[in-house]
């Protein structure tokens, strides 16, 4: 056992020792995930699936668990969204109910931390938890699964439509020592059930904290889900996750999976399409700078028959910043009348800057129609000119270029909110270059004239 | 006003423009005329500040500037603005965006304030009417999925927003019908003022039947070979370019 690994099981063991006593498959579940973190150890570079991001950051590590919600009022108040909104605030990790908001939820709407959702009715909870995610999927799945209690809990009813967003916010603080949280997110959307999901990472500038996520997302018949990824966090933060969806005949799950902070990110997106007319949309943008690294690994399995999938992801890389985009496409045997589409495209806007993409497709039927198409670059000089031309400075043509090159993803986010946040994060993310903030904010207020 | 001095250019070690002089005076409207390849494009987008381009020798001033020592945006902002042959689309890019970031890198250049919304707002609404382009292409990408005439329209309704001091139109009427000519005639001669120069770049002679020139230039080889007023380009119709070659070779 290396001296990383250990060092996490001791905090594992630390743990334990001050819990009280729990279900037994919840323990029998948390030893299994840490044998298999034991096994595994943290991924390798030479592990295809992390060819490209170095993790010894985070094993090396010395994260403590919070113990404490405590954080200033104050500053969640400029952090969240202004929303009005159905909210779970976790801080580290940590349930807040003052931050939280779980008045007035609708008939048919369950929404509630995961600690709770265990001292309701465990039972109920035993079966979905980890029926996607299993503790062999990676190490931090398996890590995840070893620290797993507290996390986020939204079961809708069948035929229930949410007309108000349900935020997820994490908050991370920054305190004397890093800390790590592994919450797990578990929603369960009945057939034709609808709502629009907002997880939001953010917290303190200075927070230099792990957060290891595990979600796991079902969808029954015809059940509509729209997921944001807001990932707003501060960049020493380090932020390792996986989505996992399972989807039923004529559903519909959309994720809009949008990185402007966090130093090292990973998301893993996986959708299992299971049943006929069912579809998954992914859509992605990620805005690096400095030295932050921003890994998105997506996969789409075509289990059946007249599944679709569609994706778009939209890279901006600045600085010596770092991009992976994986995106995989498998079509089984027996899945006919697949269509599969992927779109990346990715914005070089330094000569250090580095993005690693690869579409991959594994295909075992003939009646299917893919398409995939991979652009880097850097802004087109032609237009650069062409906006300089008009009087307009260098800087704010690039920034302009650049807002336009996230507009096409940005285009289709339906909530206001989110997208100027989007806009106003990727206008102003280099102030002293890109004095695009005024730009935007005219703009808002011209399309209201 | 406009002040071009021996002016030497070369494109990839080949010289296009090879001693080229030209003055206009606040008010004229110049022709430049020629032969396809004998660098009447050159002329406005070295000018402008495009940078394929080398300067070998020579000079060009602009109210006793130095305007190869400025900046693109530099130029523009001091009234010198270019509209393109083939105008650049620019997907995801607003023509709102450009025509208020535009307007407004021009008068803080004059030491003028943003201008309020209302008014901006009122005064383009009154230009994209004059352009008779429909309100809707202020919201559309510039350029993008525009018609060759409508990119020209775009071009002028730039114009005749940023009002510049010497407006430079190279080949604004390649492409277009007779009605968008008309259109865009009308534009540019809105412009035309007694502090306002221009400077048409053009192979036909047809535009100048809309937009009348004080001077003509018939550009051969990379040098201005003769010079008149308005009756130059009627003349250039009907008998070629053939005997000013010859001309200019004896």
């Amino acid at each position: 056992m290396s001296e990383d690994v250990k060092r996490f099981l001791d905090r594992l063991s630390e743990r334990s020792a001050n819990r009280g006593p729990e279900p037994s498959w919840i323990a029998a579940r948390r030893q299994a995930g840490a044998a298999r973190f034991e096994a595994l150890g943290f991924p390798h570079r030479r592990v295809e699936e992390w060819k490209y991001t170095d993790v010894r950051n985070i094993a090396r590590g010395d994260f403590v668990l919070a113990k404490e919600a405590e954080f200033s009022p104050a500053t969640a108040a400029t952090l969240a969204l202004p929303l009005d909104a159905h909210k779970l605030t976790f801080v580290d990790g940590i349930f807040a109910p003052r931050l939280s908001d779980l008045a007035d939820l609708p008939d048919g709407v369950q929404l509630l931390p995961l600690s709770q959702a265990l001292e309701n009715n465990h039972e109920a909870v035993g079966g979905p938890l980890g029926r996607l995610t299993g503790v062999d999927f990676s190490p931090f799945a398996a890590l995840n699964t070893a620290f797993m209690e507290e996390g986020a809990v939204l079961r809708l009813a069948p035929r229930t439509v949410v007309e108000k967003p349900i935020v997820l916010q994490f908050l991370s603080r920054a305190g004397e020592q890093p800390v790590m949280s592994h919450p797990r997110i578990l929603i369960e959307a009945g057939a034709r059930s609808e709502a629009t999901v907002i997880e939001h990472h953010t917290g303190e500038v200075a927070a230099a904290n792990f957060t290891n996520l595990v979600e796991e997302i079902m969808l029954d018949r015809g059940a509509i889900l729209t997921h944001y990824k807001l990932l707003e966090s501060p960049e020493q933060d380090s932020h390792v996750a996986s989505m996992h969806m399972e989807l039923r005949r004529d559903s519909r799950f959309t994720s809009f999976n949008l990185c402007l902070g966090g130093g090292l990110v990973r998301n893993d997106l996986v959708s299992e399409l299971n049943g006929e007319g069912a579809e998954v949309i992914y859509q992605g943008l990620f805005h690096a700078q400095g030295r932050q690294h921003v890994d998105n690994h997506t996969l789409a399995n075509h289990n059946s028959p007249r599944v679709r999938s569609w994706e778009n992801y939209k890279g901006i890389l600045d600085d010596r910043a770092r991009g992976v985009y994986n995106s995989k496409v498998v079509v089984k045997r027996d899945s006919s009348k697949i269509v599969a589409e992927q779109h990346s495209a990715n914005l070089l806007l330094s000569d250090r800057a580095e993005i690693d993409t690869k579409p991959e497709l594994e295909i075992y039927n003939d009646d299917v129609q893919c398409a995939h198409g991979a652009t880097t670059g850097q802004l087109d000089e032609e237009a650069v000119f062409a906006l300089r031309s008009r009087g307009i400075d260098e800087q704010t043509a690039r920034g302009l270029l650049t807002l336009a090159f996230a507009g096409e993803v940005m285009e289709q986010v339906g909530l206001d909110v989110v997208a100027e946040r989007v806009e106003l994060a990727v206008a102003g993310k280099l102030p002293d270059r890109y004095h695009l903030a005024g730009l935007v904010e005219a703009a808002v207020a011209l399309n209201e004239d | 006003m406009l002040e071009v001095k021996d002016l030497h250019v070369s494109v990839d070690g080949n010289e296009i423009l090879k001693g080229l002089s030209l003055t206009i005076n606040a008010g004229e409207v110049h022709a430049i005329m020629g032969p396809n390849g004998s660098g009447k494009s050159t002329l406005s987008s070295v000018i402008a500040g495009k940078e394929d381009y080398e300067i070998t020798s020579g000079s060009v001033t602009f109210d006793g500037k130095d305007v190869l020592a400025m900046d693109i945006e530099e130029r523009a902002r001091a009234g010198l603005l270019l509209g393109f042959q083939y105008p650049v689309e620019i997907p995801g890019v607003k023509n709102i965006y450009l025509l208020k970031a535009a307007l407004n890198a021009k008068r803080e250049a004059l030491g003028l304030g943003e201008m309020p919304a209302p008014e901006f707002m009122k005064l383009i609404k009154e230009k994209i009417a004059a352009m008779k382009m429909d309100a809707s292409f202020l919201q559309r990408a510039v350029n993008e999925g525009f018609s060759g005439g409508e990119k020209k329209r775009n071009e002028i309704l730039q114009m005749i927003v940023l009002e510049p001091r010497l407006a430079m139109l190279d080949e604004i009427d390649s492409g277009l019908d007779i009605d968008a000519m008309k259109v865009v005639a009308d534009g540019v001669n809105s412009l035309r003022s007694e502090e306002r120069s221009m400077l048409l770049v053009t192979h036909y002679q047809r535009l100048l039947d809309y937009i009348v020139p004080d001077r003509v230039h018939v550009l051969v080889d990379g040098r201005i070979a003769k010079s008149g007023d308005a009756e130059l380009a009627r003349e250039l119709e009907v008998r070629g370019y053939d005997w000013v070659l010859e001309e200019s070779a004896a």
